[in-house]
């Protein structure tokens, strides 16, 4: 690619993103009363769309394209951040354990 | 605004984590492919998407192709649309900040955003606007690290990856805390399972939110019908 190309193509790629991230808004615009399906819809996708991430976060392990060092530091990890998050109830404890926990055990693998 | 930038920051921690080491993981990837580190910084400062801009990457090596530059940005973002349904509403009143908090909805800010009940006393507006800048500020600042000095990190950090699963996973534990809305995790989950197993890892969120778009729209329509008896 030239220099040229390359600038062009930064440009396509940020506007392609905010058209993706400002279309909804541009078509419910705050001085336009949103349809009720839209709110019926905005109080149920959190939780669903959160649950996608999840899914996303965790698709190699659920395709069984992981590398196989990385699945037992996964399947620790994950259990041992649920435990602890539902036991304390504490955002940034449950991430730290977590997260450290899969750091010292892929590490030593 | 003191006040909400207190409320703001302990929950951009997790993201601080992960976004200087993506970004980071980002510069030295794109330097590695012999970009000038300026290339990969600039990407960050006005694309700011982790997903897009790994892709960008490849579509920089290959020859030219406008066309399909902008299908894949399209298919890549298109989750986006679905995070703009959900925060139409909390960001209808920023005023000038809207903009802003529009254009730096990644799937991280979307997930602290989305998912945390403010308190009264705090300001709803600037806590949006805090978590979104400094959330932006991670990412620049570990594209630069990354793309400048990122070969010479002295301390191992393998595996530190992991600290976005489990921010997205608390998140998501959170969620069903407070909503109890089972239902709607049950459908989410099979829906995003179903389409992956399907579809495959690249493509399978466009095919799942239509799914989640076509039952709860039938949800809807049946609780109306319903409601009209």
């Amino acid at each position: 690619m030239t220099l040229q190309e390359q600038i062009i193509t930064i440009i396509i790629i940020t506007l392609g993103t905010m058209t993706t991230r400002f279309l909804t808004f541009m078509i419910f615009p705050p001085t336009r009363k949103t349809p009720i399906i839209i709110d019926f819809l905005s109080k149920l996708l959190p939780t669903a769309v959160v649950a996608m991430i999840v899914v996303y976060a965790y698709k190699e392990i659920l395709t069984f394209t992981a590398p196989p060092q990385t699945i037992f530091p996964t399947v620790i990890a994950t259990i041992a951040t649920i435990i602890i998050h539902l036991w304390k109830r504490q955002l940034l404890l449950s991430i730290s354990v977590g997260t450290l926990l899969y750091m010292f055990l892929y590490q030593i693998a | 605004m003191k006040h909400s930038f207190h409320y703001a920051f302990p929950k951009t921690i997790p993201i601080f984590a992960g976004y200087i080491f993506l970004g980071c993981s980002y510069g030295i990837l794109a330097t590695s492919q012999g970009f000038a580190p300026i290339l990969p910084i600039l990407m960050s400062v006005v694309v700011y998407s982790g997903a897009m801009q790994f892709m960008a990457i490849n579509l920089m090596l290959a020859p030219f192709d406008p066309i399909a530059t902008i299908l894949i940005t399209l298919m890549i973002n298109a989750r986006h649309l679905f995070y703009g349904i959900v925060m139409l509403k909390p960001y209808s009143t920023l005023g000038a900040k809207r903009f802003f908090v529009i254009w730096g909805l990644t799937d991280e800010t979307f997930t602290i955003n989305a998912t945390m009940t403010i308190p009264d006393e705090i300001n709803r507006e600037w806590t949006y606007f805090h978590i979104t800048a400094l959330n932006y500020a991670y990412w620049v600042l570990g594209t630069i690290i990354g793309a400048t000095i990122g070969n010479q990190i002295p301390f191992n950090t393998d595996g530190i990856e992991f600290v976005l699963n489990a921010l997205f996973l608390v998140l998501l534990i959170e969620q069903i805390l407070s909503s109890k809305q089972y239902s709607a995790l049950l459908i989410g989950l099979s829906s995003s399972i179903i389409s992956l197993f399907i579809f495959g890892s690249q493509n399978f969120m466009i095919p799942a939110m239509l799914a989640m778009l076509i039952i709860f729209g039938l949800q809807y329509l049946f609780q109306q019908s319903k409601g009209e008896k």
